[in-house]
């Protein structure tokens, strides 16, 4: 049946079964080997399990940590990794980016009728991070569990809002990072100093970091956001570097605009791409 | 056809000066190679760095008022850290996976022709990448550290040669596990599951993620003894750092020597086994 070319791109119930004709392949392909799957998912959540016996380790031989104690800390913690980890799962497939580009396997992506990020996002969902996300959730439960909140139902809606802000924060992160391959195909390892560095630098009080380095990670880039200022809020504590009580709350606000930036960052490199031609 | 392996056509001469300008013509090929990828040094450096910073910051917030923490001052944790952010290139200790991937593909029936034995010929490639990444990789955060915080310098005059032994056993060391590693592929196949486990255990029982001494004692000896994981990383650093009197510094070498001369023979032994059963994928 001829159509005209026009037409060619599907509407938004045929891209959502596209989609989801993609996510199901992927399902399958991954758990065809079922070993593998099972050793992929426990090597997954070792990464995850070991970023907390780390600050448990710290705290073996400290008692506080930036003016923190273990309960508070794991609250921070807590709110980090579980967004970091979701966000890995949803998005962190994008730091593939660098091979596609070089290999050529994004001219593919292009010419194909649906959106360029959904579908980088959906061809390689990484199935085995669920393990970790499923982690990062239960330190987080078990945190603000046992900090001793004392809870109000501003922040039982903070405790729910923080971690989805947190998720569209590092997923923006992730995205915005990946696009510097557009420009600088042999970036390699450059974009994780921002993502897995701003996985690192959320799991502790910003207050252990000094000088410029935490000006520009935590205001500049917006890190502080994720989970320091959740957490202050939650646990009902001044910010001992002087910021009001409502930065807390701000979280969902910096997330968006996290998320406008990554957006224009991935159109503009878009614009920007030449096929590499192989 | 016959079955042969490919060990025995190698040549038994003894000319020692051939087989070492062999070595080291393949030790300045792999030197070479590796310096080619500036860019991926650059972007290495600078999240080298990144981290040198964030570990850094945590580790000096733990020592806190009390000036020390698990035998260590503010400035020795200082260069444990900078050092380390370099030193983890030197060593890499993740992220080889081409011996699997020959094994995988079949080319490593390319390797087993040669007139030299593969354990042999990927150390000297491997040396030469070291020797690049100690350029490349080791300088820089070992002179962006000090710029920023206060490092401590070694006091006696022995420690910067042991230093240096120290970190060519390491890597010594490294390559023998990550060859190790590899060479499951010559039963799996399929390396992932071996690789994970061993992302895993040396980044947190060498000492990248905290140093090992924050742990209690009774679990620090038998990890020291039992595992050559501490003898990778953590060895090196705490040489450098003079965390120990001299005397204990040089057992630590020793057993870091003791495991790198184990270690390195189980792989000629494995390349053994694995040449004896091995079908050749591929045509």
């Amino acid at each position: 049946m001829a159509e005209p070319l026009s037409a060619a791109r599907p509407g938004v119930r045929g891209a959502l079964a596209a989609y989801r004709a993609l996510l199901r392949a992927q399902a399958r392909s991954q758990t065809a080997y079922r070993t593998s799957f099972v050793v992929d998912l426990v090597g997954n959540v070792g990464a995850t399990v070991f970023d907390v016996v780390t600050v448990l380790v710290i705290f073996g031989v400290t008692r506080e940590l930036g003016g923190f104690t273990l309960r508070e800390t794991l609250v921070i913690v807590g709110l980090s990794s579980s967004a970091f980890a979701v966000a890995d799962l949803l998005v962190g497939n994008i730091e593939r980016l660098p091979r596609y580009v070089r290999t050529g396997l994004f001219d593919a992506v292009l010419v194909r009728p649906l959106g360029a990020l959904p579908q980088l996002l959906l061809m390689d969902l990484p199935l085995r991070k669920v393990s970790r996300a499923l982690f990062g959730l239960a330190v987080l439960v078990f945190a603000v569990g046992t900090a001793g909140i004392d809870w109000t139902p501003a922040r039982l809606a903070l405790v729910v809002a923080a971690p989805l802000a947190a998720v569209v924060f590092f997923g923006s992160v992730f995205v915005a990072t990946a696009t510097v391959s557009f420009y600088w195909i042999d970036s390699g390892e450059l974009a994780s100093s921002v993502t897995y560095g701003g996985r690192d630098f959320t799991s502790y009080p910003v207050t252990v970091y000094g000088g410029w380095f935490r000006a520009i990670f935590a205001y500049g880039m917006g890190f502080a956001f994720v989970s320091y200022h959740p957490a202050l809020a939650l646990l009902g504590r001044a910010d001992p570097l002087g910021l009001p009580a409502w930065a807390g709350w701000a979280a969902p606000g910096v997330a968006l605009v996290a998320a406008a930036g990554a957006a224009a960052a991935w159109r503009a490199g878009i614009r920007h791409y030449r096929s590499t031609g192989s | 056809m016959g079955s042969f392996t490919a060990t025995v056509a190698r040549p038994t001469g003894t000319n020692v000066i051939l087989r070492i300008r062999t070595f080291s013509a393949i030790v300045g090929s792999g030197f070479r190679r590796h310096a080619t990828y500036r860019q991926a040094a650059v972007a290495g450096v600078v999240t080298n760095t990144v981290f040198g910073f964030l570990r850094c910051y945590v580790l000096l917030a733990a020592v806190g008022a009390a000036g020390t923490v698990a035998g260590y001052d503010r400035a020795q944790l200082a260069t444990f850290v900078w050092v380390g952010q370099g030193l983890l290139a030197v060593i890499l200790l993740w992220g080889w996976t081409e011996l699997a991937d020959r094994i995988r593909t079949g080319e490593i029936a390319a390797d087993l022709l040669r007139p030299i034995h593969p354990v042999t010929s990927y150390l000297a490639t491997d040396l030469g990448r070291a020797g690049w990444a100690a350029f490349s990789r080791l300088l820089p955060p070992v002179l962006v550290g000090p710029l920023f915080f206060d490092v401590y310098l070694p006091q006696r005059a022995a420690t910067g040669p042991l230093f240096v032994f120290s970190v060519l056993v390491a890597v010594l060391l490294c390559f023998g596990c990550r060859y190790l590693v590899n060479a499951t592929a010559y039963w799996l196949y399929d390396v992932r599951g071996a690789m994970i486990l061993w992302t895993l255990c040396s980044g947190v029982l060498a000492g990248l993620y905290f140093p090992l001494r924050f742990l209690p004692d009774g679990l620090l000896r038998p990890l020291w003894l039992i595992t050559p994981f501490p003898s990778l990383f953590q060895t090196p650093l705490d040489v450098l750092v003079e965390r120990d009197p001299p005397a204990t510094q040089l057992e630590l070498v020793g057993l870091q020597v003791g495991w790198a001369v184990a270690i390195l023979l189980l792989c000629r032994l494995v390349q053994r086994r694995a040449e004896r059963r091995m079908v050749v994928q591929g045509g």
